[in-house]
């Protein structure tokens, strides 16, 4: 399949998945009501206000977040040449979890700032902070090494792993609770404030990464012959490790910890139509947008009126998917 | 323009590398590289490249340090293959080869003819669509050696154009050994400087102009190949007894050893 084809394929898909879950939920909703509410010209308030208050800035915060954290997954794995890496490695994701955890267990309670949960804004603190810390660990005179990054975010994962547990530890069982289905993740905090801050960040990195894709295809080849090829190596992964500390960031404090998006969604891309990121990082964000918009549909009706955590969902959709393409990752050229 | 460089020294984490070279490369030489395992050579090209920073000493390339050189413009001027490549993702034959293009912006119709053009040029034709992770270790030196030429492919993208080749042979059967130093040579007609860093002392001596031998980061000896691929001299880098011998067709020094 030819980049080309599949981004289209995924563009047209998108929009339809939004729509689907939109018209899916408690109460559901014809096609062509939904779309008259969305372009305005629906007659029935009631339909306009489930639309409008509480399906559409959910969809649309799924969508961004799935969006965020496949390209974020995709960026990373071209940085690290590793196509096992995912946005988590760099300690975003544990440093998110600590911040979360110490204001579900510490926070009693103090108010939030702005749509956003002191929750949310904890675990955005959390992840910055152990972004910053990995980094400048990585970071000596010769610029940042990628390998000792790496060590960096899994010491700084445990060390996080283990203040989580010492938080854990000292939670009552309310807390714990809270803590371990944060943990799962869950859209259904979605509000028109959340929706305008994912979106602005959103705005960025889903532009600004793509504008790296001729440099991550030549890191691809190895950092000094990337250097070699005229990028500038050390701002670049400056530019990446930025945008997904933002991305990936502000996905989690959102949506808590939502796994596999991120780590499997750009290797599937990948094996449907390579390692080229002028396709992969569009591509990886339009199928990010798709996975985790019918893993949410999944978790609102599966076991309604109930929700489940949508991080449970994300795997059971699209590990069965992947596990089928590694079956046959000879073609697509992998060992 | 000549590439010249005038009392290098390098040193890192308190190792010395390279201890006072000075050499010029003319355009249109070939100069060979020579000495034992961890003689400086691989390190010496990649001061040139700028990867290490020189602790002394100056690499120009015409009338302007080399490390002055914005990242672009250095790219299309100069270009090097490395001893090995780590490439593990599965990019096309061509799509690797069409990195050697990035710098440039030429578009993508001249790019295409210069891709096809060194991948003819390499013997990769027939590779093209093939995945690079599926190809053998000689066919993914080839492939990396078109990718390299790609970057200097034409005399218009470049005032002056070096070419820094380290082991460009090691893997590859006699047949594409000899088509490759025919590729260097025809680089070298048009005018490029090229350095390129040799085991086979035999091939060095057939195919640079000129030769020079490290041990240990110090200049052991240089100049015309029948000058420097001498008994003496190898015993001096090798510590072992080698017989050389004149090629019967072009009298270039041969080595026997064993």
């Amino acid at each position: 399949m030819t980049g080309l084809r599949l981004t289209l394929a995924l563009a047209v898909l998108t929009p339809a998945s939004l729509i689907v879950a939109i018209m899916v939920g408690a109460v559901s909703l014809p096609a062509t009501e939904v779309l008259g509410s969305l372009i305005g010209i629906g007659d029935d308030g009631r339909t306009a206000l489930i639309v409008e208050a509480i399906r559409l800035p959910r969809a649309l915060l799924t969508g961004l977040v799935g969006a965020l954290l496949a390209i974020c997954g995709a960026a990373m794995q071209g940085l690290f040449r590793n196509p096992l890496a995912d946005p988590s490695l760099i300690g975003v994701t544990a440093g998110a979890s600590v911040g979360a955890s110490l204001m579900i267990v510490f926070g009693g309670t103090l108010a939030g700032l702005g749509g956003l949960s002191l929750i949310s804004l904890g675990a955005f603190a959390g992840g910055a902070g152990a972004v910053a810390l990995v980094y400048r660990l990585a970071t000596g005179s010769g610029g940042t090494s990628v390998a000792t990054m790496l060590l960096a975010g899994i010491a700084i994962a445990a060390l996080a792993g283990s203040a989580g547990g010492l938080l854990e530890f000292h939670a009552s069982n309310e807390m714990l609770r809270r803590i371990s289905l944060w943990r799962m993740g869950g859209l259904e905090g979605a509000n028109w404030a959340r929706v305008g801050i994912v979106g602005v960040i959103a705005a960025i990195v889903l532009v600004a990464l793509p504008r790296q894709a001729g440099a991550l295809n030549a890191l691809l080849l190895g950092e000094s012959e990337a250097r070699h090829l005229g990028i500038p190596v050390n701002a670049v992964k400056r530019r990446l490790i930025l945008l997904t500390a933002a991305g990936v960031g502000v996905s989690v404090a959102v949506a808590g910890a939502i796994t596999f998006v991120g780590l499997v969604v750009p290797h599937i891309v990948r094996m449907l139509i390579g390692p080229d990121h002028r396709w992969l990082l569009p591509a990886s964000a339009l199928a990010g947008a798709i996975l985790l918009l019918w893993a949410d549909i999944l978790a609102r009706t599966l076991v309604a009126p109930t929700e489940l955590p949508v991080g449970l969902l994300t795997a059971l959709l699209g590990a069965p998917f992947f596990i089928s393409l590694l079956r046959r990752r000879h073609e697509y050229g992998m060992a | 323009m000549t590439l010249s460089i005038r009392n290098l020294h390098l040193t890192i984490n308190g190792r010395r590398l390279l201890d006072d070279i000075s050499l010029a490369v003319a355009p249109g030489e070939v100069l060979g590289v020579i000495g034992p395992n961890g003689a400086g050579k691989t390190s010496l090209i990649h001061a040139v490249i700028g990867d290490l920073a020189p602790h002394h000493g100056e690499i120009r390339f015409g009338n302007r340090r080399l490390a002055d050189w914005p990242d672009r413009e250095r790219a299309c001027a100069a270009a090097l293959l490395p001893q090995f490549s780590t490439l593990g993702f599965p990019f096309s034959v061509r799509e690797v080869v069409r990195l050697g293009r990035g710098p440039h912006g030429t578009g993508r119709r001249i790019d295409e003819v210069i891709v096809d053009e060194a991948c003819a040029a390499t013997d990769i034709a027939h590779l093209r669509q093939r995945p690079y992770t599926h190809l053998s270790g000689g066919e993914k030196q080839r492939v990396q050696l078109a990718r390299v030429l790609t970057q200097i492919w034409r005399a218009e993208d470049a005032p002056s154009r070096l070419l820094l080749l380290d082991e460009p042979v090691a893997a590859l059967d006699i047949g594409h050994q000899q088509l490759v130093t025919q590729q260097v040579r025809r680089f070298a007609d048009q005018g490029v400087a090229v350095i390129m860093v040799q085991h086979d002392i035999s091939l060095a001596a057939r195919c640079a102009d000129r030769l020079i031998a490290l041990r240990d980061g110090r200049h052991i000896a240089e100049g015309r190949p029948a000058d420097v691929v001498t008994e003496p001299v190898l015993r001096r880098l090798f510590d072992t007894d080698a017989r050389v011998i004149a090629h019967p067709d072009t009298g270039t020094p041969v080595v026997l050893h064993g």
